[in-house]
C-alpha cells in the first residue's frame, strides 16, 4: 500500500547482503532509531524511562535465549543462573580490581559463556524436556554455589554493590543517562543477532533445530555448534546480568532465581521462537503487561469495586489478566507475537487487493 | 485471520487510548503521599495480605481524626509480587507521584533500591527485613530498618535462651535452624560471636527453600544433636512444618524461640492449631494481641460505618506490624511538619522527622524506639510472646540484648 517491493534492483553484492534491502524498511529502522534516541528521552519523564530501561535489559536477555531456544531448538531454564554468573563476575572485577565497564561487561559475558558451554555439554545426548531438566539443575547448582561460596558472593547477604558505570569520565547517574547506556548495548545485541542468524553459524543452528541428523549428514559438527549456541546465548545472558547489576547498583543472587528464567522463557515463547523481532516484542509484552494491566485496573476498577477492595483486587486480578492474555495471544497465534505482526503486515502489503 | 488482526488492532488502539487517559494520579494539595510496596500475591503473601490492609486502616484512622494538622495522608500501595523489576518500577512511579517517604517490601528489593534512595534523598523504612548493617544511619542515611534487624533478633533470641536456661549458657547446646537464603544466614555471625563470650555450643541446620520438608533436619536436631534450646529462623510455610515436626519428635516447644517471620497466627494455625503449638516462643517487633487502644479505635471506625471489623484484624501479629509501619511513617510526617513550620515538608525534612522519633509507643504496640541520626534501628527492641491458652501472651517486657556486640558488628560490617 505505502510502498512497492517491485523495482528494487540489486546491482552489487553489498546491496544483496544488506540487512534491509527495501527502502521502506530502512526508513522504518531510521524512524525507530530517531524515536528512541531523540524523541523518547526528550518527552519522557523518569518514570517511563525507568520502565523502558527494564525493557531494554529484558530485550538483551530474550535475544540471547532466543538464539538457543528459538534458533537452535535447545530448551534452557538456566537463563537466570547465567545472568547471575555474569553479574557476580563483573561485580567482583569492579569492586576488587576497579575494572571499568568496558572490561567488566565483556568479562561477565565471557564467564557466563564459559559456564554456559559446560552446562551445554549434556545437550549432545539429551534433548527436549530432558535437556530442560538438566539446565534446571544447572540453575539450582549455580544458585546454591553463589549463595554459599562467600569468595564469589562477598558475604552472607550474597550481594555486591557496584558503582554506576563511567563513560568518558562521566558517571551515569540519572535514568536518562543509563537509558542511553542500555540502548547502546541493545542496538549492539540486535545487530549482532540479526547478523549471526544469517551467518554460517546461524544457519548451522537452524539446521540443527530443524533436523539434527540431517544436519550432521550435511557436515555440521553438531557438538561444536550446540556448544556455540549455549556459549553465545549465555554470553548474552551474562551481559544482561551485568547490565541489570549496573542499573540496580548491586549484584544480588535473589534477582536471578528460577522465576527469572521462566520469565525469559515466557518472553521468547510469547514473542515468537526463532525471530529477533519476536524477542523484542516478547520482552516488551512480559515487562509491560503487568504494569499496563495495573494502570488499567486502577483507572477503571473503581467502577466495579469499592476502594478498600480494589487494593486487594488489583494485584490478584492482574495475575489473572496477565495469564489470560498470554493464553489469548497464544491461542490466536501459537507462533507468537512476531507471527501475529507478520500476518497483519502481509494483509496490508497487498491491501486493498486481497488476492 | 485478517478480520481477527483488524479487531486486534482496534483492541490495541483502545487499550493505548485508555492508558494515555489513565496514568498515575499525582499528589494533591494538602495531601502527604506515602509510597508503600506490598506483597499480596508473591512468595510471602501470607504477610502482605494482612500487613497492607492494616496500613490503609491506619491512614484512614488518621484522616478520620482530621489528618496531621489538616494534612491528609494517602498511602499509595503497589504490589511488587516479591519481584525486583516490579519493585523498581513501583519505586520510580511513587517517586514521580511525589511520595515523601516509602516503605519497601522484601530484602532483595530493599538491597536493589538502596543506591537510588541516596541518589533521590528518599527516606525509606524496611521493618523486619533488608540489610542489618542499615541500622547505621551514617552509612545508610536514607534507610530506616525501624524494627529490630536480624542481628538484634539473633542477639535477643540468645538472651532469651539464656534467661530460660537459668541465666547461664556455659556448656549448653543451642540449635539454629534457618532458611537457606541470605536473610536466614544473617543472624549466624551474631550468634557465633556470642558463642565465644557466653561459652555455649551452637550448631546450625540449613533448610533449603521452599522449606516444606524438614524431616531430616528435625531428626538431626532432636535425635542426634539434642540441644537445650532451639532458635528458629524460617519463612513462609516452613515454620509451621518445623513446629509440627518438633512437636511430633517430642521436643518441648517451651525451649523453642522463633524469629519474627516464624511467629504469626497463620503459622500456629498451619501447624495444627493453638494446642499443638502450646508453649512456643515468638519474637515480635510489634505487640501481638488485641489489647491496644489503636485497634479498638479502628474497630470503632468500622463500627461507625456500620461494618464489622475486617477479618485481617484477627491475624494480630502481622496486622499490628502494619499498624507499626504506618504509625512510624505518620509520626515521621508529624515531626517533619513541625520542622517545616506547617509547609509541605521535603523528603529531607521527613528524614529529619524520622530521626526524631522517640517515646512513641502507641499504647504499648510500638516498642520504646529511640531513632537518631546514627541509629536508624531505634534500639533493636523485641518482645517475646508465648503461645498460651489459644493466644499470644507476653513472656517478657520489651528487651534489647547484647547491644555492644550488635553495634560492633554494625560498625565493622562491609
Amino acid at each position: 500500500m505505502f510502498h512497492r517491493e517491485s523495482g528494487v534492483f540489486k546491482t552489487s553484492y553489498a546491496a544483496d547482503m544488506a540487512l534491509y534491502p527495501l527502502p521502506i524498511a530502512r526508513w522504518t529502522v531510521a524512524a525507530f532509531a530517531g524515536l528512541f534516541i531523540v524523541i523518547v528521552p526528550v518527552i519522557c519523564s523518569d518514570y517511563p524511562i525507568s520502565i523502558l530501561n527494564l525493557i531494554l535489559i529484558a530485550i538483551v536477555g530474550a535475544l540471547g535465549l532466543n538464539i538457543l531456544v528459538g534458533y537452535t531448538g535447545q530448551i534452557s531454564i538456566g537463563t537466570g543462573a547465567f545472568m547471575s554468573v555474569g553479574a557476580y563476575t563483573a561485580a567482583n572485577l569492579v569492586t576488587r580490581l576497579g575494572a571499568p565497564f568496558w572490561l567488566a561487561l565483556p568479562a561477565g559475558g565471557l564467564m557466563a559463556a564459559f559456564v554456559g558451554a559446560i552446562v551445554g555439554i549434556p545437550s549432545l545426548r539429551i534433548k527436549g524436556i530432558y535437556l530442560a531438566i538438566a539446565t534446571l539443575a544447572a540453575q539450582l547448582i549455580i544458585e546454591w554455589t553463589i549463595n554459599h561460596v562467600q569468595w564469589i558472593s562477598g558475604g552472607v547477604q550474597a550481594s555486591v554493590m557496584i558503582p554506576r558505570p563511567s563513560v568518558f569520565g562521566v558517571k551515569l547517574v540519572s535514568e536518562r543517562q543509563i537509558y542511553f547506556f542500555l540502548l547502546f548495548f541493545v542496538v549492539l545485541a540486535l545487530a549482532a543477532t540479526l547478523n549471526l542468524v544469517r551467518s554460517r553459524v546461524g544457519r548451522a543452528f537452524i539446521a540443527i533445530r530443524d533436523q539434527d541428523i540431517a544436519a550432521e549428514i550435511i557436515g555440521i559438527d553438531i557438538f561444536r555448534y550446540k556448544l556455540y549456541a549455549f556459549a553465545i546465548s549465555s554470553f548474552f545472558a551474562g551481559v544482561t546480568g551485568v547490565l541489570e547489576s549496573y542499573y540496580l547498583g548491586i549484584a544480588n543472587y535473589e534477582q536471578f532465581q528460577i522465576d527469572v528464567s521462566i520469565d525469559y522463557l515466557a518472553m521468547v515463547i510469547i514473542g515468537g521462537l526463532g525471530s529477533v523481532l519476536g524477542s523484542v516484542l516478547g520482552a516488551i509484552f512480559v515487562t509491560l503487561l503487568p504494569i499496563a494491566t495495573r494502570l488499567f485496573l486502577e483507572s477503571f476498577g473503581g467502577l466495579f469495586f469499592s476502594n478498600a477492595n480494589l487494593l486487594n483486587v488489583i494485584p490478584n486480578l492482574r495475575l489473572v489478566i496477565f495469564g489470560g492474555l498470554i493464553i489469548f495471544f497464544l491461542v490466536v497465534e501459537p507462533e507468537g507475537l512476531n507471527r501475529l505482526w507478520r500476518n497483519i503486515r502481509n494483509y496490508f502489503r497487498v491491501w486493498p487487493f486481497s488476492y | 485471520m485478517t478480520k481477527l488482526s483488524r479487531s486486534m488492532l482496534t483492541l490495541a488502539a483502545g487499550v493505548a487510548a485508555g492508558l494515555a487517559y489513565a496514568g498515575p494520579a499525582a499528589a494533591e494539595d494538602k495531601e502527604l503521599l506515602i509510597g508503600d510496596q506490598c506483597d499480596r500475591t508473591g512468595a510471602t503473601q501470607i504477610v502482605g495480605t494482612v500487613l497492607c490492609p492494616a496500613e490503609q486502616d491506619y491512614y484512614r484512622l488518621v484522616n478520620s481524626r482530621g489528618g496531621i494538622d489538616g494534612w491528609m495522608v494517602r498511602g499509595d500501595e503497589i504490589d511488587n509480587g516479591y519481584k525486583v523489576p516490579e519493585g523498581i518500577e513501583a519505586y520510580e512511579r511513587q517517586k514521580q507521584m511525589g511520595a515523601l517517604l516509602m516503605t519497601l517490601y522484601g530484602t532483595p528489593q530493599t538491597v536493589a533500591l538502596n543506591q537510588r534512595l541516596e541518589q533521590d534523598h528518599m527516606p525509606t523504612t524496611s521493618p523486619g527485613f533488608g540489610i542489618s548493617a542499615a541500622a547505621d544511619g551514617t552509612r545508610f542515611p536514607y534507610l530506616f530498618p525501624v524494627a529490630a534487624t536480624y542481628w538484634s533478633q539473633g542477639a535477643a533470641a540468645v538472651k532469651f535462651a539464656k534467661d530460660q536456661l537459668g541465666g547461664d549458657l556455659k556448656g549448653k547446646k543451642i540449635a539454629y535452624i534457618y532458611y537457606d537464603n541470605p536473610a536466614g544466614k544473617e543472624p549466624i555471625s551474631i550468634i557465633e560471636a556470642l558463642q565465644k563470650t557466653e561459652g555455649f555450643d551452637m550448631r546450625s541446620f540449613a533448610v533449603p527453600p521452599p522449606g516444606v520438608e524438614l524431616g531430616a533436619q528435625i531428626i538431626d536436631v532432636t535425635q542426634r544433636y539434642r540441644p537445650d534450646f532451639i532458635i528458629m529462623h524460617l519463612f513462609g510455610r516452613s515454620p509451621s512444618v518445623a513446629l509440627k515436626g518438633l512437636k511430633g519428635a517430642g521436643f518441648p516447644l517451651k525451649k523453642v524461640v522463633g524469629l519474627v517471620w516464624a511467629s504469626a497466627e497463620a503459622d500456629i494455625m498451619a501447624a495444627g492449631g493453638w494446642s499443638v503449638a502450646e508453649g512456643y516462643n515468638t519474637l515480635q517487633f510489634a505487640g501481638a494481641g488485641d489489647d491496644y487502644p489503636v485497634r479498638q479505635e479502628i474497630k470503632g471506625m468500622y463500627k461507625k460505618d456500620g461494618k464489622d471489623p475486617p477479618k485481617e484484624m484477627d491475624d494480630t501479629v502481622i496486622y499490628n506490624r502494619g499498624l507499626l509501619q504506618a504509625a512510624v511513617q505518620v509520626q515521621a510526617l508529624t515531626n517533619a511538619l513541625k520542622i517545616s513550620g506547617g509547609q509541605k515538608p521535603t523528603t529531607e525534612q521527613v528524614k529529619a522527622g524520622m530521626e526524631q522519633i522517640h517515646d512513641f509507643t502507641l499504647g504499648g504496640l510500638v516498642p520504646p524506639l529511640q531513632i537518631t541520626a546514627t541509629d536508624h534501628e531505634g534500639g533493636g527492641w523485641v518482645r517475646v510472646f508465648q503461645v498460651h491458652d489459644g493466644k499470644f501472651v507476653a513472656a517478657t517486657d520489651w528487651i534489647q540484648a547484647y547491644r555492644d556486640v550488635v553495634e560492633n558488628q554494625v560498625k565493622t560490617a562491609e
